[in-house]
């Protein structure tokens, strides 16, 4: 049970003593992660190092490993080996999901899993930061400063008039809008977004990419994506994985003149 | 006023209560009344039979309500409730038999008869305290409680879900008839526990003690109802059907989806075991064919029929499936199981939501072409 959040931070395994762990400073940091499902190689010696404050993209073919790479980070999937390290110093690999979603790290899924019974209000109930131990939810009770929270996210992802309706009954663009207010009500400090736009209508692509942006100005955002109009509006820095592991990365001007990049994306 | 007690007024509407306080009173007061004050020729009589046979539909009854609060609301279908009930009955039984005292036929105060005759010498140590109501209470709410909190720890943890969980509950419920047909357990072997003499010093057969009996049920189904209403109103029930319709997100949303199980199959087990100790004193026995896996199955069953995920549709369905069953097995006896089968496949082909569904359903229907979108949240 996650009665308990302290973690203790990892050891530096290398560098002279008093210097600072390569992890310092950072919110996410990949050293050497490597995974093999049945000795197919998901993800190979990939590195990453994220800024707070920064908005990544990350692109790539399919089977990649992009979403390898955030199972790994939220916890999902153990990797073989490898440092996976969050805001500078603890260890992700030795936590559980709902530990490492306890510490900070929000994740939306590539198919949008809002829960479709419940309604879009009660949605953002459950996703809003709060002591998450089986007992405190038993008798926990809206409070006004809680209930503000609703409605300030409500009125950011525009669905303020949809609040009593069932998420099921919501359009797919609502539901991944519905998804990424989860996110926010949890407070996070980074959050992971996967493939937020797909299946969505140019305009409703559009107001995501504000929307992404808006979330960016208080916290960390990783962006996996397919669609090179809507990683271009991001305007962001863009890592391009391939095979498991980091191809290139820069600004998208830059990977896209890439010539291993158009290779893989292009070639053979 | 208080936050928690507003929240229990919170529990129904006002309706709702309305409802609630009106079966409670015809339940409790006007079946007792109509059985006690009326005579016999009267239209109105409710005779004993009558009384004691709504007092074993109450029990099952609490039953169906503690099965649909794991499986309606968590989604964890367990089939091996009826072990928990049987639990719960065994402890009940086993107090009975220590209040025979020197009545029973080899008129020993200090062991059971069917231990005389399998020529034990002392009583064995899991039987001690049993003489003592209070003790006996804690057993009844503690052993049932006890085995679903470790079996469910082990289950949860190591996310056995759906079908899988079905089949280890149902694994469950057989191995306990096993062991407790075995006469070395302790517990009666084949024939269980009965002979009954009296209850907390009341003679068994009495008409006051069949009432009170009866009464007991009725207020406790009320109270388990109440008590299922709060934990399903309340967020952790939020936590629950979002645990039923995509349980890796509740996991990632950072709740302890284990621990959320935990709780609500240990307070569903103690539940059915209550149920189980005021079931016992009611049918006068208690033996091992009470955990077969069909008993567990058919209280599937009364869910699925009253509309699982609704706690008023589990007692409806077992009602509902109870009395078509005494009515049959009396009437022909050769179609029940043929019936009980057919009201199944009936019922998961055209009534997905139960009983309770039904009248949604009619309105669609009359809407001619009307959609009903997701007009009963717990489809």
């Amino acid at each position: 049970m996650p009665d308990d959040n302290s973690v203790s931070l990892a050891e530096p395994s290398y560098g002279v003593a008093g210097d600072p762990h390569p992890a310092h400073g950072s919110i996410l940091y990949l050293d050497g992660v490597s995974v093999a499902f049945d000795g197919f190689k998901a993800i190979n010696n990939l590195s990453l190092v994220l800024a707070p404050g920064e908005l990544r993209t990350i692109i790539g073919p399919n089977g990649a490993g992009k979403t390898t790479m955030m199972d790994i980070v939220t916890g999902k999937t153990k990797p073989d080996k490898g440092d996976v390290l969050f805001d500078g110093g603890v260890d992700l690999t030795k936590l559980d999901e709902t530990r490492i979603a306890n510490l900070g790290i929000g994740r939306k899924f590539q198919k949008p899993t809002v829960f479709e019974h419940l309604t879009v209000f009660e949605n953002l109930e459950l996703a809003l930061k709060c002591d998450r131990r089986t007992m405190r939810t038993l008798f926990f009770m809206l409070s006004r400063e809680q209930a503000r929270r609703i409605d300030e996210v409500v009125a950011l992802i525009r669905l303020g008039d949809r609040l009593g309706s069932p998420a099921g009954a919501l359009s797919h663009g609502q539901k991944q809008w519905l998804e990424i207010g989860m996110l926010l009500m949890q407070e996070p400090k980074l959050v992971l977004l996967d493939e937020p736009v797909a299946g969505m209508t140019d305009a409703e692509t559009e107001r995501t990419a504000d929307l992404i942006l808006e979330i960016n100005q208080d916290r960390s955002v990783v962006v996996v994506e397919h669609d090179m109009e809507f990683v271009r509006r991001l305007g962001a820095k863009v890592t391009v994985l391939h095979e498991g592991s980091v191809l290139a990365e820069g600004s998208l001007e830059t990977v896209q003149a890439d010539q291993r990049v158009i290779e893989v994306y292009l070639g053979r | 006023m208080g936050p928690l007690t507003s929240r229990l007024l919170a529990l129904e509407s006002r309706r709702g209560w309305s409802v609630f306080m009106g079966l409670l009173v015809v339940a409790a007061g006007l079946v007792p009344v109509l059985h006690l004050a009326t005579p016999p020729d009267s239209v109105f009589h409710v005779p004993a039979y009558m009384v004691s046979l709504l007092g074993k539909y109450l029990c099952y009854a609490l039953l169906a309500l503690s099965l649909d609060l794991v499986w309606g609301y968590a989604g964890a279908l367990s089939l091996g409730h009826g072990a928990f009930f049987a639990l719960g009955g065994y402890c009940m039984g086993m107090h009975l038999m220590r209040q025979i005292g020197t009545r029973g036929v080899y008129g020993n105060a200090s062991l059971p008869d069917f231990m005389v005759f399998l020529n034990w010498k002392e009583l064995p140590w899991y039987w001690w305290g049993f003489d003592n109501p209070v003790w006996t209470l804690l057993m009844v709410v503690a052993v049932p409680g006890l085995l679903a909190f470790v079996m469910g720890w082990f289950a949860f943890r190591s996310r056995i879900n759906g079908v899988y969980f079905s089949i280890i509950t149902q694994a469950m419920t057989f191995a306990l008839m096993l062991a407790f047909f075995r006469n070395e357990m302790g517990f009666g072997g084949n024939n269980g526990l009965t002979d009954f003499k009296d209850v907390l010093g009341f003679p068994m057969q009495a008409t006051g003690t069949r009432v009170g009996l009866y009464v007991a049920s009725a207020l406790l189904l009320a109270a388990g109802y109440l008590a299922a209403r709060f934990i399903v109103s309340s967020k952790l029930g939020r936590v629950l059907m979002a645990i039923r319709d995509a349980e890796s997100r509740v996991r990632f949303l950072g709740y302890d989806v284990t621990a959320a199980k935990l709780f609500v199959f240990t307070v569903s087990a103690v539940l059915a075991g209550l149920a189980g100790a005021l079931y016992v004193p009611q049918v006068g026995i208690i033996n091992p064919s009470e955990f077969s896996a069909a008993n567990s199955i058919e209280v599937a069953i009364w869910v699925a029929v009253g509309g699982r995920g609704t706690l008023v549709g589990s007692i409806l369905g077992a009602f509902t499936v109870n009395g078509a069953k005494s009515y049959f097995t009396g009437a022909a006896p050769e179609i029940w199981l043929f019936f009980l089968g057919g009201l199944f496949i009936l019922v998961t082909l055209f009534m997905p939501k139960g009983l309770m569904g039904l009248a949604g359903q009619l309105k669609a229907r009359i809407k001619k072409g009307g959609v009903p979108v997701a007009q009963n949240r717990n489809a």
